[in-house]
């Protein structure tokens, strides 16, 4: 099977999280939709390798998912930190910085 | 290839009720049907490795994470529906679609020629060959990462852990601002009420009924009047009425019956 079908199955779900992330205020959902951009990208990455016929590719692919739970742990401790401080989990709310 | 047929449909509706969804513990369950497709689609294209790592490390522990800072804020906590930039949804949509319209444009324009297959890379099996390349090209990258893991789980532990200011209450200051209160404002010094007390159910969800039959506030917990959770017990009062009507009228009866007896003997 030719491998076109499983890169448009890739740009479908990261534009689909590309949208969740610029449409959903809860910081978790947004979080979730960034992972889901990170896995497209990861089928892509899969794909490729079984094109060029090497593993370089199943390797990067494995590098994003390393990547992408260090970012979690960080990113949902900070969640929880703002949580904590703010009561809210919106990301309208925390706009300090703007004034 | 039926699996990529399959799942693929399968896994767009998800992405895309992942996004809708309004509770996002509907969005986490959705988002794990999508992983544990694109697991199976990983097992499709011979990376058996990275399947059992998208289960493991995707599914059963990235996504747990998600559901446990979830609980953690909350589960209640969905999407208010009020856009604060007006024309930001529509907005962003519309990008969202050009977007996937160029990406799908130029990925299906693009000709790969037949893919080479990964039989030879994977001679000596996947995990080997993945393990050869790791160890060897990408070594340096895999130390760095060692240095990310640990500087993302201190991060996570400063982040999380809350200095405490105050001393902590001991028993003796509890009971000390029991008292306090009852002599101040007349707050009830003894336990709460448990929920359930000659209510119908003795779940937490029931408020105890008071000896007049009105539901007491203090029985439920405070967690769950957020939520919403709390059974309805106005009925339960209107039932225990008839039920009450019901052995009146039976012990009624028993006394006739009795009555006719010792009428016939």
């Amino acid at each position: 099977m030719s491998v076109t079908p499983f890169l448009v199955l890739s740009a479908l779900l990261f534009s689909i999280g590309a949208i969740g992330v610029l449409v959903r205020r809860n910081a978790i959902v947004v979080f979730m939709c960034v992972e889901l951009m990170l896995n497209a990208s990861n089928l892509a990455f899969v794909a490729f390798a079984r094109q060029h016929g090497n593993l370089d590719g199943q390797i990067a692919a494995f590098f994003v998912m390393v990547v992408a739970a260090a970012e979690v742990v960080v990113g949902l401790a900070i969640i929880m930190t703002i949580f904590r401080t703010r009561r809210s989990a919106s990301v309208d709310d925390a706009s300090l910085l703007k004034y | 290839m039926i699996a990529f047929w399959l799942l693929a449909p399968v896994m767009v509706v998800c992405a895309l009720g992942m996004v809708v969804v309004r509770k996002a513990v509907h969005s986490a369950m959705l988002l794990a049907v999508v992983m544990v497709s694109l697991a199976v689609l990983y097992a499709a294209q011979d990376a058996p490795f990275l399947f059992a790592v998208q289960i493991i490390v995707y599914t059963g522990a990235v996504l747990m994470l998600f559901l446990f800072v979830l609980m953690l804020v909350g589960v209640d906590s969905s999407d208010s529906m009020v856009e604060t930039l007006r024309g930001l949804r529509v907005a962003a949509v519309v990008v969202g679609v050009v977007f996937a319209v160029l990406l799908v444009a130029g990925v299906t324009q693009a000709t790969y020629g037949a893919a080479l297959g990964l039989e030879a890379a994977n001679e000596d099996g996947n995990v080997s060959g993945v393990a050869q390349l790791l160890f060897s090209k990408y070594v340096f990258a895999f130390e760095v990462t060692s240095a990310l893991l640990i500087t993302a789980a201190l991060g996570a532990m400063l982040l999380a852990h809350r200095e405490r200011l105050t001393p902590k209450a001991t028993q003796r200051d509890m009971a000390r601002q029991r008292m306090r209160d009852y002599a101040e404002r007349g707050v009830h010094p003894g336990p709460l009420p448990s929920p359930g007390m000659l209510a119908r159910h003795n779940a937490v969800d029931t408020p105890a009924l008071l000896p007049d039959g009105t539901p007491s506030e203090l029985s439920i917990s405070r967690v769950m009047r957020a939520r919403g959770t709390v059974r309805d017990v106005s009925q339960d009062k209107l039932i225990a009425t008839e039920i009450e009507g019901a052995t009146k009228q039976l012990e009624a009866g028993r006394t006739h019956d009795t009555q006719n007896e010792r009428t016939e003997r």
